[in-house]
């Protein structure tokens, strides 16, 4: 390995003495990026982690993180990864466990109290249950908090927004309203096989006309024009490519004026600076 | 005899309480998130006995602003600033766990003279760090003016800081592939004389005052005992696990970075109180100096950045010259590099701890997801068991010797 990433001692030996110990409760055993991941049966795993800790040639005593990671397009959708670290062998090793919304992950509190926390935070981020836990509540998000906000389904901006309301003397919750749309680049090269049409592209699929067009006349096309009726405009996909869409030079009288707000109690004077 | 000096005195008798005695039953009372000892906006719900603490409950997440979240639709130099804001006391040792996984994501070589600046730096942040943390320790328990004086080196450190990165705390120093400036000659001279003259002399002034200090012994010796064997099941590490009497310090045993050419120590305490973790601290100040001159001595000249200009961006001069830099300029600031899938488990010593990042890579500009491992929240979730039966003004010592920021533990 060429990056100064913290070395510790070799990946040598490890999975086979982890295959040795675990037995049927081993899934899978990786080696990539120089990091050792097992992957281990649900139902198995606190047997798995009292062997992984207790057989001396794996000796992982420290539990240091439990991440929880989502897959939406996975059967089983959520990932929990225990990082585990051994202070005698001076090494690192992840384990994996897959489940879903529903199966519970039997809980490792008994083992290393530290999980309580840890596994609080994954059923927090993700709604992921482990059975066994005394104490599975809510710890980052606030109180009352409905969601689980690290899936990958549940927005950015969440769903509810809060601010002190006046009127309420108190911190009300509102439905989150954003005063312009997310922005959200993606920069696949669309040479590369991009999977949606860009704004414009849509008209290269259409059939062409038969033949060369004939020259209009200037006549024709105001009489055309004349005949026209007001035609719905096509529904064209949001973009900030002309300045219709985007409202620069409208003066701003055009746009609807804002609506007052109850908790704003307007000054004798004009601005706060006067 | 002792029945009779207890019926004298009127004691033991629950039967027959004598007039003014009072049933006393426990209460519970919130200690936080406003008290200026908590460090922030932490909110212990404590359960008392008189004076006596029975269980302690903390509640975390007031401070939650969903970094883990923002950092998946962030490309990966865009997710770097949010590191700063996660340990606010030691932001570039923050940045140096992620800089260090995605290097190992994109297995990207790193020059020395870059190395040697972030352990440099890292070892200055680790000072700065220790500064407030010893700082309102001492203030915790009742003494004002090292406070005072340690907060004089926490200056000078944000001053040099600045002169690095333009920014006094959210330094944004580190890149992937290494850092961003090379530090100028004048200020590695300036922080060599400050290492010589002034950080000593502050600071051995201000630890005269507490560390032989009868009353800050009082306060601190004997409290929250932890021993061996607990400091490992509840995942403790940095100097809490040290203070147990463990030796165990990533950057000795899991070098990163040219620390795998320093030569230090690695302070350990004897008892497991708070008063050790305390001078497991100042030690390590004196150690992180002591990293500092050998950086300033072997810090061999060269670039400061990996030259591979797939993932470090070129310097401005160099674009006014090369339509390619020009080229991968645009493409690195706009779209970012990609990183090959795979997940990593990259864990530094920051000056609190083990500050570990998760990293999974799905092969795209942007990380799949980013777990971050703050330290503070094994240290934390072991409250319960270490302020159980101390008295309520023992917590605030507890505290400060955990050294908990809530910018790291909410993230």
């Amino acid at each position: 390995m060429r990056a100064p990433a913290p070395a510790y001692t070799s990946n040598d030996g490890v999975i086979d003495a982890a295959r040795a110990a675990l037995g049927g409760m081993l899934i899978d055993a990786v080696d990539h990026v120089g990091e050792v991941a097992l992957h281990v049966r649900r139902e198995d795993l606190y047997d798995a982690m009292i062997a992984l800790r207790d057989t001396p040639g794996l000796a992982y005593q420290q539990l240091m993180e439990i991440a929880g990671v989502d897959y939406p397009d996975r059967a089983e959708r959520f990932e929990v990864v225990y990082c585990m670290l051994s202070l005698t062998r001076n090494h690192r090793l992840r384990v994996h466990v897959a489940t879903d919304e529903e199966k519970p992950v039997p809980s490792v509190t008994d083992i290393w109290p530290v999980a309580g926390w840890l596994e609080r935070e994954v059923y927090d981020m993700y709604g992921v249950l482990f059975s066994g836990n005394p104490d599975l509540r809510r710890i980052l998000t606030d109180y009352g908090f409905r969601g689980h906000p690290q899936r990958k389904d549940f927005p950015l901006t969440g769903y509810v927004e809060l601010r002190y309301s006046e009127e309420a003397k108190r911190v009300v919750y509102e439905p989150v309203q954003l005063a312009q749309d997310f922005r959200t680049f993606d920069f696949m090269s669309p040479w590369e096989g991009a999977n949606y049409v860009l704004p414009g592209d849509e008209k290269g699929a259409l059939p062409q006309a038969k033949g060369a067009q004939t020259p209009l006349s200037a006549d024709t096309i105001a009489k055309a024009a004349a005949a026209q009726s007001p035609t719905q405009a096509p529904s064209e996909p949001k973009s900030t490519e002309s300045t219709a869409q985007t409202g620069i030079g409208k003066s701003e009288s055009d746009a609807t004026p804002k609506p007052a707000n109850p908790d704003v109690i307007p000054t004798k004077g004009g601005g706060q600076n006067q | 005899m002792s029945l009779y000096v207890e019926e004298l005195l009127g004691e033991g008798d629950a039967a027959d309480p004598t007039t003014g005695d009072v049933t006393i039953q426990n209460y519970t009372i919130n200690f936080g998130p406003q008290h200026p000892a908590a460090h922030g906006v932490l909110r212990l719900v404590m359960e008392l006995d008189g004076e006596i603490v029975e269980r302690v409950d903390p509640h975390v997440g007031l401070l939650h602003r969903g970094t883990e979240k923002l950092i998946e639709y962030k490309t990966y130099t865009q997710a770097l600033p949010y590191f700063d804001r996660l340990d606010y006391c030691s932001p570039l040792c923050m940045e140096h766990s992620w800089v260090l996984a995605v290097e190992k994501l994109l297995d990207l070589e790193v020059p020395e003279r870059a190395q040697y600046l972030r352990v440099f730096f890292a070892e200055l942040t680790r000072i700065s760090n220790h500064m407030l943390n010893l700082g309102s320790h001492v203030m915790d328990v009742g003494a004002m003016t090292p406070n005072l004086w340690l907060f004089e080196i926490r200056e000078d450190c944000m001053n040099f800081f600045e002169r690095v990165s333009g920014a006094r705390m959210h330094s944004n120093y580190f890149r992937p592939g290494g850092v961003h400036q090379d530090a100028p000659l004048k200020l590695l001279a300036d922080i060599g004389d400050w290492l010589d003259t002034r950080l000593p002399r502050l600071f051995e002034d201000a630890i005269s005052l507490v560390a032989d200090n009868r009353i800050f012994k009082q306060r601190n010796v004997d409290i929250a005992v932890v021993s061996r064997d607990d400091a490992i099941k509840w995942g403790f590490s940095g100097p809490m696990i040290r203070g147990s009497g463990i030796a165990w310090d990533l950057r000795k045993s899991q070098p990163y970075d040219a620390y795998a050419k320093m030569d230090f120590e690695v302070p350990v305490g004897t008892r497991g109180d708070c008063y050790d973790r305390f001078m497991v601290r100042v030690e390590e100040v004196r150690q992180s100096a002591r990293i500092m001159k050998q950086c300033l001595r072997d810090m061999p000249e060269g670039p400061i950045a990996s030259l591979d200009r797939k993932v470090v961006p070129p310097k401005r001069g160099e674009m006014k010259q090369s339509m390619e830099a020009l080229i991968h300029h645009f493409k690195l600031y706009t779209e970012g590099f990609h990183v090959p899938a795979g997940d990593v488990y990259v864990a530094t010593e920051s000056p609190k701890g083990e500050f570990g990042v998760y990293l999974v890579a799905d092969g795209s500009n942007k990380p799949y997801r980013c777990k971050i491992r703050p330290t503070a929240f094994s240290h934390l979730q072991a409250m319960d068991f270490m302020a159980k039966g101390h008295m309520l003004a023992d917590t605030t010592a507890i505290l400060g010797a955990m050294d908990i920021v809530f910018g790291e533990c909410d993230r």
